[in-house]
């Protein structure tokens, strides 16, 4: 069990995760049609930052909110630094991830997780388990990506992007929007979080590099394994992947049924930031962390009617919740799948 | 931790268990002979990017090697084996040969080229072609022995999972690349 000393998010909804929650508690969004950003030969619905942002320097100012906050010694042999991204800075993963420690003066090497769209979730659980195994004290976790026309062209090759607003889990869904964000987290050996994180899993679909298991294998293997040592009443959000492709939610929605969490209320985010890709899995997270502590859970925005097999305790308006526990999932290509189950008090 | 089979495979060379295979090809034509001599009958290979095929076939070499000296059955489905692996320049090969589908006067881009810009991809393929349905998870690291505190972490964290492929696999362009990669036992 690790323990969440601080979170920040930067996003184009604001900067901060108050300023964040304000935005999406209050159904705002920045996603919206770009013509020909990135040179698209098509027009796009995204989330972007207004002006092009430097991939280390988004990175660096998450972590310094985080270091500052937690009152940590960044630099110390005991802190360690866990990058999620999926294309990094221009492709190279690496360097931004040196860069960052360096700015800290932290010299241990960092690392960086790249589990596809995973990798945010598969962050937060490769801290803990090097915290838990006594190899580091601290990790700053930060989860980072920006768009791109590399990114873009090659979602639109894939037929994946909406050529509308997201709609996740609604029966007139047609794709996902792409977005960009960068959030950041402590995680810490030292009890002195509310929210600890208490288990996390991983599991292969071993079905299709870039298709999800139609029966929802590895999601529901990695819910079945989060859920292990507590009920499922004690549960009181499911922040979804809800990419709002045809098969992901389908998928999504088998998968949450297969582990008997069809009547938790599910948090779906994807219509307010859009895919953010390797920031996705600590962002999301940290919007459901807030939406636990200020007992509100914000509407699936893009959703208005079921649309998959499954049904869930989905609705379009804020809603009250109850309960100190959430879990968090997220699917990506090549198969993954990840959950985590995070506590509060 | 436990080693039972190791393998290092090289534009040049490859070294099963400390063992030289004979080679006549280098570099990408290597790979393919692997596959052609050694596999052969998984012609997803061919739709691999280099960075997915070189793990593929060290996967598949050393999983023979382990059916020959144990006497295990493959292909069964299980959720004991975890697939973890490691390198310094993620997909840049792949994200290259993709970048020029998209560049200049050229607009071709492919989902089939688009799906090998994730370097996980390659642990999706072992995992697919074996039916591991336990983890599968790709690092970016500074040094191959970098991942050695993660493989154990791992372990430690999942009861369940007994052993890994695991190890470096590493493709900066056609001809240049480097594995080496091992089936770890938590015992």
């Amino acid at each position: 069990m690790v323990y969440c000393l601080a979170h920040t998010i930067i996003s184009p909804l604001g900067d901060g995760s108050q300023a964040n929650w304000e935005a999406v508690v209050a159904n705002r969004t920045a996603m919206r049609l770009y013509s020909d950003r990135f040179e698209s030969v098509e027009p796009f619905y995204a989330s972007l930052f207004e002006e092009r942002q430097d991939f280390v320097s988004l990175c660096v100012r998450c972590a310094e909110q985080v270091v500052k906050e937690a009152a940590i010694d960044a630099s110390a042999r005991d802190v360690v630094f866990v990058l999620s991204t999926t294309k990094g800075d221009e492709l190279d993963l690496l360097s931004p991830a040196q860069a960052v420690a360096r700015c800290f003066g932290n010299s241990n090497a960092p690392i960086v997780v790249s589990n596809a769209c995973t990798s945010g979730v598969c962050a937060q659980i490769t801290a803990m388990r090097l915290l838990e195994s006594g190899v580091y004290r601290h990790a700053v976790v930060i989860g980072c990506d920006v768009q791109s026309r590399f990114i873009v062209s090659g979602f639109q090759s894939f037929k994946a992007l909406s050529d509308e607003a997201c709609r996740p889990f609604d029966a007139e869904r047609r794709g996902l929007n792409l977005g960009e964000a960068a959030a950041a987290m402590v995680w810490s050996c030292d009890a002195r979080g509310e929210w600890c994180l208490e288990s996390g899993s991983i599991h292969n679909d071993a079905n299709h590099i870039s298709g999800p298991s139609r029966t929802g294998e590895g999601a529901w293997r990695c819910l079945a394994d989060v859920l292990a040592g507590c009920e499922v009443s004690d549960i009181a959000l499911l922040c979804v992947h809800g990419t709002a492709t045809l098969y992901n939610d389908e998928m999504e929605a088998i998968a949450i049924h297969r582990a008997g969490l069809e009547g938790v209320p599910i948090c779906a985010l994807k219509g307010y930031y859009g895919h953010t890709m390797g920031a996705a899995g600590v962002l999301e997270t940290i919007v459901a962390m807030k939406a636990v502590e200020e007992g509100t859970v914000p509407a699936a925005k893009g959703y208005a009617t079921c649309g998959t097999t499954y049904g869930m305790n989905i609705a379009p308006t804020n809603r009250c919740v109850q309960g100190g526990k959430i879990i968090k999932m997220l699917s990506g290509f090549g198969g993954t799948n990840a959950a985590i189950r995070l506590s509060c008090g | 931790m436990r080693i039972s089979h190791e393998i290092e495979i090289t534009p040049e060379s490859v070294l099963l268990d400390g063992r030289s295979l004979a080679l006549e090809g280098t570099g990408e034509c290597l790979l393919t002979e692997l596959y052609r001599r050694y596999v052969g009958d998984y012609p997803k290979f061919y739709k691999m990017d280099t960075l997915s095929r070189l793990g593929f076939v060290a996967s598949e070499l050393l999983l023979q090697r382990e059916m020959e000296d144990e006497g295990c059955v493959r292909f069964a489905p299980r959720a004991d084996r975890a697939v973890i692996m490691a390198n310094r320049s993620a997909s840049i090969k792949n994200d290259r040969d993709y970048e020029a589908t998209i560049s200049g006067d050229t607009y071709y881009p492919s989902p089939a080229l688009f799906v090998y810009t994730l370097p996980n991809i390659v642990t999706g393929e072992i995992a697919i072609r074996n039916h591991y349905m336990a983890e599968t998870a790709f690092y970016i690291l500074e040094t191959p022995a970098r991942l050695e505190p993660i493989v154990a972490s791992t372990f430690a964290a999942n009861p369940a999972l007994q052993s890994a492929i695991a190890g470096w696999c590493e493709c900066s362009e056609a001809n240049r690349y480097y594995a080496k990669i091992q089936i770890i036992w938590k015992n």
